[in-house]
């Protein structure tokens, strides 16, 4: 029984690495041929960096999410905090609208975007394609921070205004660095959901701005080049690179944390 | 800091982007074109009833009900597995499953081409043994992959979290009341991860249905569904009114699903990976 568990975990690892693998073996494969093995290369890499539309395309896609994901960020935190006291029904309602981007259709969200955008006279490009991504990525950080902010404790902040804080010091200094985990994850999880992003980016954006993932998609009607297997295998490899670190040092951090309380 | 005065950016933003667009796309799915402007009409909804569209509708359902099934049938045991066990390794399989996600799902879908397509690697090994070639791509049965493998860690995160709060004790009081390990199955485990399969299928459905990239790879065209149909009515036909209709339809799916959705999330009180509804 134990061995078939673990055959089958296995095998769904398997299916969801398969086309992972093979993108990234054949992204070193000398010919052009997505199913032929013909030699090993680098040229992939090297032409990646001189393909400027792929070049384009990705620095498009990292400013528009680092952007988007910063504005949603504030939006998203400021909402989370004005909602930490409130439970009651208000809050439920505020909140059901606010995660509409996040449940609906994302088809829908992207069409009804591109029909505001069009009736408001915005030329279709990077900053419709912007407000768009802040759009969608608002709700992700509500739902990141909202935990943290019902978890503060209220009499730290009088507390600190007793001691002699305005209330925007004790703001600061009390209760922002308690929200500051939600945040951060907020941050992370909109420029990840900004960053994979298609539907909504295929209907808001125009005039020749197109992400890496509209860049594919429309390649993918001409064939894939191979550069972009090499430039998401570099991609991928630096989420894992940067994941192994992450989980590291917050095991040293655990580590060193409970060393110091046996101390005490 | 005034609380209040924190969610006004909040207000002003959905007011604008959310609710406004969707008010917008509502008109149009109820109006036409007429000779001085537009006009109410249900000229967009009567359209449904063309049998070349309501084909496309039927089969969307088919494909994203089907897909949803052999998501739950495939994730099910996987979460199971995972919840139950006491290895050190399983949190770094979670990762695992969680992974890929953070590849472009443009590009795994477009590299099961490679590995499905007439002369892609499967038939090249099948043409290497003597055997005739298969065709596997084009044809509902690879829409049907391409949705499995896009949303299938959907369906399994939602189910383990759920059971990773399941109690011991309770199965252990099952058996002790006599009951096999099949029906402590059937009779707790099952009932109790209910939530999780339940978000797990909104996360899976939802999108299942709508797809239009998974349908235009991996169907080649050949498969349309919904989603095709929008994004031709919006970017090829510019017939926004019907392409409004059919937006309207796909909202109130999702919002029937929601409801259903958000009761059993309420009554169990768990949460869920991913999409916590409050």
């Amino acid at each position: 029984m134990k061995k078939l568990s673990k055959c089958y975990i296995g095998l769904v690892l398997a299916f969801l690495y398969a086309p992972i693998g093979v993108l990234m073996v054949f992204s070193f494969n000398a010919s052009k041929s997505r199913a032929n093995w013909q030699g090993f290369t680098l040229d992939w890499y090297r032409q990646l960096f001189s393909n400027d539309a792929l070049m384009s395309s990705l620095y498009t896609t990292l400013l528009c999410g680092f952007l988007a994901a910063l504005i949603a960020t504030i939006i998203g935190s400021m909402a989370a905090y004005g909602l930490a006291k409130n439970k009651g029904k208000k809050s439920t309602l505020v909140l059901s609208v606010a995660y509409i981007p996040m449940l609906n259709a994302e088809i829908v969200t992207g069409v009804s975007l591109m029909l505001l955008f069009t009736l408001m006279g915005l030329d279709l490009g990077f900053f419709t394609m912007l407000l768009s991504h802040i759009t969608f990525c608002i709700p992700y950080v509500i739902l990141a921070v909202l935990p943290k902010a019902r978890q503060l404790d209220w009499s730290l902040y009088d507390a600190a205004q007793d001691l002699g804080c305005t209330p925007t010091q004790s703001f600061w200094r009390i209760m922002f660095p308690e929200l500051l985990p939600g945040v951060f994850t907020g941050f992370l999880l909109s420029l990840t959901m900004s960053i994979d992003d298609f539907i909504i980016s295929f209907f808001t954006t125009g005039n020749g701005v197109s992400n890496l993932s509209i860049s594919i998609y429309t390649m993918a009607k001409r064939g894939i080049k191979p550069e972009i297997n090499a430039l998401s295998t570099i991609m991928f490899a630096a989420i894992l690179i940067i994941l192994i670190v992450a989980n590291v040092s917050a095991a040293k951090k655990d580590h060193n944390k409970s060393k110091r309380s046996m101390r005490i | 800091m005034k609380k209040n005065a924190c969610l006004i950016p909040l207000y002003v933003w959905t007011a604008v982007f959310v609710l406004f667009p969707l008010a917008i796309v509502i008109y149009f799915a109820f109006t036409r074109a007429g000779g001085t402007g537009f006009e109410f009409s249900l000229e967009g909804f009567s359209r449904l009833a063309d049998p070349m569209y309501l084909g496309v509708v039927l089969k969307s359902f088919k494909i994203a009900i089907i897909s949803t099934l052999v998501c739950i049938l495939c994730g099910y045991p996987a979460a199971y597995i995972l919840a139950r066990s006491r290895s050190r390794a399983k949190f770094i399989i979670v990762i695992l499953m969680l992974l890929p996600m953070w590849m472009n799902f443009l590009l795994r879908t477009y590299s099961w081409l490679s590995i499905l397509e007439n002369t892609g690697i499967i038939n090249t090994v099948l043409a290497s043994l003597g055997l005739p070639k298969v065709r596997f791509l084009y044809n509902e049965g690879a829409v049907i992959l391409g949705t499995v493998y896009n949303y299938l860690p959907f369906m399994i995160m939602p189910i383990y979290i759920t059971l990773l709060k399941l109690d011991e004790s309770h199965l252990e009081a099952a058996a002790d009341l006599g009951a096999n390990p099949f029906q402590a199955f059937l009779r707790v485990t099952l009932p109790f991860s209910v939530p999780g399969i339940l978000s797990g299928v909104s996360m899976v459905f939802v999108p299942s249905v709508t797809t239009f990239v998974i349908s235009q790879l991996m169907g080649g065209g050949k498969v349309p569904l919904i989603g095709d149909v929008i994004e031709q009515q919006f970017r090829v036909v510019n017939d926004w009114h019907f392409g409004s209709a059919l937006s309207v339809v796909i909202m109130v799916i999702v919002l029937i699903f929601m409801h259903f959705i958000n009761r059993g999330d309420v009554e169990s009180g768990t949460g869920n990976g991913g999409r916590i509804l409050r």
